[in-house]
């Protein structure tokens, strides 16, 4: 269940929790204070039944006021569907800046305290939780791929698309609750 | 400069108070100086001389750490779990061990183009002499060497020059891996300057090289014109003998033309080559083609064209032996460095060497006299070609849907692909007799064939995608306009000014591997992109070759549509990895040639002007090497920022600014003394995207300097917002930073730049000489 994607991909002693059901994330994301969402390119990929993953994320930060960075030309996306994200980034530098526990975040209030990922590529979305898992001790963080990534706080397991699909509905839908 | 040995021997000497005999004295070197600069304050530098330079750009650009692993693993105490603030059994920290590690790559790849140069260095003294003069020509190059001058403070003349050049290099590399013995530094930013240290070296180790066989090898010598050659696996005529070279190190390779030449051979059989070596090699002779960067390797030997492979150093795949087996191709190795296990057979007769081979007695050979390797590949190949008849490992379209029947869904081939490609997906497909998918994957594929091992069916994944891509493959065909070398100092100095002033809005080199998240077309793309909007771009190694593999709706590629001349709009191949110098060299020439900044020894002032007004940017979209992590290191120290394509995080490290705090971006006016706010640029030192998109609106910001007038800042502006506007969509949030005066907003761009700026509590503010270095300031108290 907890395996890498990328085989090689080996964990270190500090290995992310299974989201093994939406209410997991669901309570990750309502206790969380300062919640972050951020969303690289990858997501203009993937349909979950019928709709584009966008759309469900969309849902997602609006019902959970979450404000969304977006990374790379994901933007456009976003700005169609009548989205403003609070902010474009390099993932790069929005992951640099939650390491910094005195950085009071995009609207200069408070520290985020879980930042959420989904959409980058593989190879970089673990390397940037790995940097947030050891310099933000602050900051938890998620991620809303299908795939494993053992450097994040709490990770959905390697899961089929239409598992996947259903547990994010899940979690957009518990959150209206 | 020339270093002499010096023996001095006294019979009798008597003076009041002493009386010698016998007595004598050797001195190992004295060093005759001919230049007549005046010494700066830095020749040499040792590990710490230019410490507090390299303080002050990490002050700006803090290591953002990523660490790929969390564990240390190098002594016996370990392994060592160094999650979050956890310290090893040594006391080290993640942050320290991060740049430690980091270290140990540049020193790896400082190592690699130093010993590189070394072995040139040594055959080319052997071949022609210590005083065999560095000269490029009469082509206006006074400053053959510039990175030598500014580091070492010296002016090398002859081959036995460089000797004393690399002596200095070669000790601060044992030095620097020393400081990652356990026990030795402790502190991160300590290691971060020294890896700037080892970047720094490395380039030296680079220029070396490349002078070295450009004054010896007749290579072109700056030449904006140097010739176009063929590139691509479809330009190899099949009818011929067929010799593949892979690597980087020129000399087996230069020597095979040389008896082709001699045996009036030329025509008649091919010489190929994989990576540096096959640019070097066609700077040799523009006959030579290069067919692709080095993740070409599988798919052309897996091709079975070549008959004979001749490897020697550097990013040479260490399974070629086993990988030639199978297509019954010898393979000679010609390196101490990479010798395969196979029989030194240096001292054999051409012809029983030649007598295994082509009996198939003997499947490889290690031969370290390139003149001995030149006429035993020719002669192999000739002889061997009538029989292999070409005979290589990719299935048949009817075998590559039997192999795809066998697969069982179970994704472990994706699993071990780095780009993540939908292999199982396209295997399907390929079974029920559809290869398109595979067809399409070949133009993202790596060609690191990790998806083989992995397959439990042992499926040849690798080569089902090359069979199925067989037509392009066949219609792989383009041309690059080989490594012209150094730049010349006449398009310096007519360059210089419009650089420096933010006229020309840049210079964009594009180097390094081809580990590249979406195939090489993105790099022939962004280099046209660049061209078009009048940045000079540069391109050397793996990055140059796929700039030509791609041809525009004209049907012309990047180095036919655009000239090779260092000027706005030009795509300017400096050559092979070592050819890199040139571009850092080009940078301090402006500084030097174009602004009179002394050079020798002077690495401190040159690195600040070029920081705050030269805008260069590097772009290693693939970079997969260490010798890449000592590229980028040796551009950090002298303030040129690097941009890596998103595989680039695995280099456990970005230096980041932070456009957020307005105190990092503070400098001295020079003219004043005054600290004055200049806005955040160039915002990062070394930066990873995600995507090619991401990467040049970065690109176009990072070109940005304190010094920029007005004028150049608009038209940097112009192209940074127009990309953004392009790419990501509106108007980037952070223009206010970049707009110092009303005069820097792009005409074109005026109103809604100032409804902007409205919004935004913008006010003007003054344009500095800036400086980072104290003593600069001209002002006295």
């Amino acid at each position: 269940m907890n395996e890498s994607w990328q085989t090689a991909e080996i964990p270190g002693p500090k290995k992310a929790s299974l989201i093994v059901k939406p209410e997991i994330a669901d309570a990750i994301i309502r206790r969380a204070k300062r919640p972050i969402l951020i969303v690289g390119h990858g997501i203009l990929e993937y349909d979950v039944e019928g709709k584009k993953l966008i759309d469900c994320l969309i849902a997602l930060a609006r019902k959970g006021n979450i404000p969304v960075v977006v990374t790379a030309s994901t933007n456009r996306e976003f700005l169609s569907r009548d989205f403003k994200p609070a902010a474009i980034m390099p993932a790069v530098d929005i992951s640099n800046r939650l390491t910094d526990p005195v950085w009071k975040g995009l609207d200069g209030k408070d520290p985020y305290d879980l930042a959420i990922f989904v959409g980058l590529p593989y190879a970089m979305e673990s390397t940037l939780l790995s940097g947030l898992k050891h310099f933000a001790p602050g900051v938890k963080t998620m991620t809303l791929d299908c795939l494993y990534q053992p450097n994040a706080s709490w990770s959905f397991p390697n899961s089929t698309i239409k598992d996947w699909a259903e547990s994010l509905k899940g979690i957009v839908s518990n959150l209206g609750d | 400069m020339s270093k002499n040995g010096v023996n001095i021997r006294i019979q009798d000497l008597k003076t009041d108070g002493a009386h010698l005999r016998d007595l004598n004295i050797t001195i190992g070197s004295v060093l005759r100086d001919t230049w007549e600069e005046k010494q700066g304050p830095t020749p040499f530098p040792s590990l710490t001389t230019l410490r507090s330079w390299d303080k002050r750009l990490l002050n700006r650009y803090k290591p953002f750490y990523m660490p790929f692993c969390d564990l240390c693993c190098l002594c016996t105490y370990g392994k060592c779990d160094l999650t979050g603030k956890k310290r090893g059994a040594c006391g080290i920290s993640m942050p320290a061990q991060q740049s430690r590690t980091v270290l140990i790559s540049a020193c790896i790849g400082a190592a690699t183009h130093t010993s590189h140069s070394r072995e040139l260095l040594t055959y080319l003294t052997e071949k022609f002499g210590r005083d065999h003069p560095i000269n490029f020509g009469d082509v206006g190059i006074e400053v053959e060497a510039p990175i030598t001058r500014l580091v070492c403070g010296i002016k090398p003349t002859n081959l036995g020059d460089l000797e004393s050049v690399l002596d200095y290099c070669e000790s601060q590399i044992t030095q620097l891996l020393a400081v990652t013995h356990t026990g030795q530094e402790g502190n991160n930013l300590d290691f971060e300057s020294k890896i700037f240290h080892a970047g720094m070296i490395d380039h030296v180790g680079m220029e070396v090289a490349d002078i070295a066989q450009i004054s010896s090898l007749n290579f072109p010598r700056a030449d904006p014109e140097a010739a176009l050659v063929d590139l691509g696996l479809g330009t190899v005529d099949l009818e011929k003998p067929v010799i593949l070279v892979i690597g980087h190190n020129v000399p087996p390779a230069a020597s095979i033309i040389d008896y082709l030449r001699d045996n009036g051979l030329v025509s008649a059989i091919e010489v190929t080559g994989i990576c540096c070596t096959a640019i070097d090699m066609t700077r040799y002779s523009s006959k030579a083609k290069i067919i692709g960067p080095i993740s070409w390797q599988l798919r052309y030997i897996r091709s079975g064209v070549p008959d004979v492979i001749v490897i020697d150093e550097q990013c040479v795949r260490t399974d070629t032996l086993e990988e030639a087996a199978l297509i019954h191709t010898p393979l000679i190795a010609t390196s101490e460095k990479n010798c395969l296990g196979l029989v030194d057979r240096t001292e054999d007769s051409v012809e029983d060497i030649v007598e295994g081979f082509v009996s198939g007695t003997v499947t490889g050979a290690l031969i370290l006299d390139p003149e001995k390797v030149g006429a035993v590949a020719v002669r192999t190949a000739q002889a061997l070609s009538p029989k292999r008849k070409k005979k290589g490992t990719i299935p048949s379209k009817e075998q590559l849907v039997e192999f795809a029947k066998k697969c069982t869904q179970c994704m472990l081939c994706r699993r071990a692909c780095p780009n993540d490609l939908p292999l199982p997906q396209a295997i399907k497909a390929a079974a029920g007799g559809n290869l398109s998918g595979l067809d399409e994957i070949y133009d993202d594929c790596l060609g690191c064939g990790r998806c083989e091992p992995a397959c439990a069916q042992k499926i040849p994944v690798h080569s089902l995608i090359v069979s199925a891509a067989d037509k392009k493959t066949r219609e792989d065909t383009y041309c690059l306009r080989t490594g012209r070398g150094p730049i010349r100092d006449v398009e310096i100095r007519k360059v210089g000014g419009p650089i420096v002033l933010g006229e020309i809005p840049g210079v964009v080199a594009f180097v390094g591997c081809a580990n590249y998240p979406k195939g090489s077309r993105e790099v022939a793309e962004m280099c046209m992109e660049f061209a078009k909007r009048r940045y000079i771009v540069c391109t050397s190694g793996c990055s140059a070759m796929s700039a030509g593999m791609f041809r525009n709706e004209e049907g012309k590629t990047a180095y036919e549509q655009y000239s090779g001349a260092f000027e706005a709009g030009g795509i300017v191949n400096v050559g092979s990895c070592v050819a890199n110098s040139h571009i850092a060299g080009a940078a301090i020439k402006i500084a030097s040639v174009f602004a009179k900044r002394p050079l020798r020894g002077n690495y401190e002032e040159i690195a600040d002007y070029v920081y705050n007004r030269v805008g260069a940017v590097g772009v290693a979209w693939g970079a997969m090497s260490q010798k890449a992590v000592a590229i980028a290191a040796g551009f950090w120290r002298l303030g040129i920022p690097v941009v890596v394509g998103p595989h680039g995080t695995k280099y456990r490290r970005m230096l980041l600014g932070r456009a957020d705090r307005e105190e990092d971006w503070y400098v001295h006016d020079a003219r004043t003394g005054d600290k004055v706010y200049v806005g955040p640029v160039p915002e990062h030192l070394f930066f990873a995207a995600e995507t090619k998109e991401e990467a040049m609106v970065m690109i176009a910001k990072l070109t940005m300097r304190p010094n920029d007038t007005s004028k150049g800042r608009a038209n940097k502006l112009a192209h940074y917002i127009d990309l953004h506007k392009r790419l990501v969509g509106g108007i980037p949030a952070d223009v206010s930073l970049f707009v110092r005066t009303r005069a820097d907003i792009p005409l074109t761009m005026k109103d809604e730049i100032e409804r902007h700026l409205a919004g935004q509590n913008w006010t003007e503010r003054p344009i500095p000489d800036p400086t980072l270095l104290p003593r600069m300031i001209h002002k006295r108290v």
